[in-house]
């Protein structure tokens, strides 16, 4: 059963066709890894996705055609989305941050699971989301999708920019998340690709040009032809 | 002493009737960012309708008539506020020249139709008797609307940082002003939180009408011009956004003019003008505004 299903979708902005019939298919419960070169298209996939970009092709949530729909009604459908540079709101609070993103005040039991995940962002409640460290910054936008039950999160580059510490930090975090929820993750982190993802597509020049397991992450061979990076090895 | 308190207070209440005008100009422009030049067509809309209620509705002047005038023209500006935001201006956001071209177009019609159907002289607008007592402070005779101008705007101020700090609403609105695609993304209808803002804000601009035309001694299309600009420039001196900087700015403004005017009559503008420039060459983000990142 899949939760999300984009089939040959295209964008352009301006003059520039960015992406070209893009089709995938997102199973429920699992970890999807997006992957590709930088400039490839995947964090344009997701803001289409989104409704953040005018786009012209199939986008369905759980059967339901989204492709069309207002940004905001596609969230409230349950499409929840951690932007590549976090965009959290510098400055309210971390709690007003929360707050402004939770949905329904009564599901105590999602506001005690991100409690749990990231207990720092509780000690921090009252101090300005524009303060924090990048990591904590991240923390909040992931909380921030976690607070309501959404059907799939749309996760675009977490750990870019952060040290190698809060790479950890929010790497164990992802891990946690990946069991409550459904993720469609674009990560050029390959170590915690392979630790979380049981699918991976990957995206060249605005193209699906492989869509299988996590297992060719694994060939060194495999990761330089399709990435254009060294890795690999476990 | 007894001529400077006396100027001082009327000052207040002058800066009062500024704020009434700036404080919808501090959500609409200052966080929005929207340049609505027909914000003055919405003091205007106000105290015609409080004028039609006043003498048309009610026949009676009396404290509960001035009360429900303000009311109503309140109410009135305001969803002439929320139309114009949904009809015009919610397809212009970031079309900050298109803004300001359609706004001038809106302000210039309001005005010719209502000189068209009712004239450019002054109506008088019917105020209960109290307004023309006056309170002893010291030995100075303070008329009493000046206090009414000033509790009035006083009322505004907590009733506008009370929404913005404490409401899901005001949450809604600091965080669009920041990051409106992200606010969607949240799931949220950030576009119905800004026609709120524009709702309250042409309410704030129709209460001031029909305060401003009491002041004025009368209501005309002509009422709104010189109180929009002053609004403009209570927005920047206040610094952008920040409604108690409007509120300060407006009060400082209101007594420096009128201090000014007293001293050498005409001068006022003048001083007021210098203001801004001083504010904009050293303090270019206002007395309480922040620093854009």
């Amino acid at each position: 059963m899949n939760v999300l299903s984009v089939k040959d979708l295209h964008v352009k902005i301006n003059e520039s066709h960015i992406l070209h019939g893009v089709s995938f298919e997102v199973p429920t419960h699992s970890v999807t890894a997006l992957l590709g070169r930088n400039g490839v298209g995947k964090s344009t996939t997701l803001k289409a996705i989104m409704g953040l970009y005018p786009s012209q092709g199939v986008i369905e949530l759980n059967g339901s055609s989204i492709a069309g729909k207002l940004t905001y009604k596609i969230a409230q459908d349950g499409i929840a989305y951690v932007p590549e540079d976090r965009e959290i709101f510098s400055s309210l609070t971390v709690k007003e941050n929360l707050a402004l993103a939770t949905r329904d005040e009564k599901d105590i039991a999602r506001q005690e699971l991100v409690q749990a995940l990231f207990p720092e962002l509780t000690t921090r409640a009252a101090q300005r989301a524009g303060t924090l460290s990048g990591g904590q910054q991240q923390m909040v936008a992931i909380a921030r999708a976690l607070v309501n039950k959404n059907e799939i999160i749309l996760i675009d580059e977490p750990t870019k920019g952060l040290a190698p510490k809060l790479v950890t930090e929010v790497a164990d975090a992802l891990g946690r998340v990946a069991g409550e929820t459904t993720m469609l993750l674009v990560e050029q982190n390959l170590p915690l690709v392979k630790r979380i993802a049981q699918h991976v597509i990957v995206m060249d020049q605005g193209r699906v040009v492989f869509q299988g397991g996590p297992e060719n992450l694994h060939d060194p061979e495999w990761v330089h032809t399709m990435l254009g990076v060294s890795g690999g090895h476990n | 002493m007894d001529t400077f308190l006396l100027i001082g207070i009327t000052g207040i209440g002058l800066g009062a009737l500024y704020f009434l005008v700036a404080s919808g100009l501090s959500l609409i422009y200052g966080l929005m960012g929207v340049l609505n030049f027909a914000h003055g067509s919405f003091l205007t809309v106000g105290a015609f309708v409080g004028l039609w209620f006043s003498s048309q509705v009610m026949h009676v002047s009396n404290t509960w008539t001035f009360i429900g005038a303000m009311v109503l023209g309140g109410l009135a500006a305001g969803l002439f506020a929320l139309l114009v935001e949904r009809i015009v201006i919610s397809r212009l956001y970031e079309r900050h020249i298109d803004q300001a071209l359609v706004t001038v177009g809106i302000a210039l019609v309001v005005g010719a139709v209502l000189a068209g159907w009712f004239g450019n002289d002054l109506r008088l607008l019917p105020t209960p008797a109290w307004f023309i007592n006056t309170v002893t402070i010291g030995s100075a005779h303070i008329p009493v609307d000046r206090f009414l101008y000033i509790g009035v705007a006083l009322i505004l101020l907590f009733a506008n940082t009370a929404l913005l700090r404490f409401s899901r609403i005001g949450l809604v609105i600091r965080a669009g002003v920041e990051n409106r695609q992200m606010v969607a993304a949240l799931g949220i209808n950030v576009r119905l939180a800004f026609s709120t803002v524009f709702f309250l804000g042409g309410f704030a601009a129709g209460v001031g009408g029909v305060l401003v035309s009491a002041y004025s001694n009368g209501v005309s299309p002509l009422i709104a011009g010189s109180y929009l600009i002053y609004g403009f420039i209570v927005v920047v001196i206040g610094g952008m956004g920040s409604v108690p900087g409007s509120f300060l700015a407006a009060m400082i403004i209101g007594i420096i003019k009128q201090y000014a005017n007293y001293y050498s009559p005409g001068l006022g503008d003048f001083v007021v003008v210098f203001l801004l420039a001083g504010v904009l060459l050293l303090r270019p983000q206002g007395l309480l505004g922040k620093v854009k990142a």
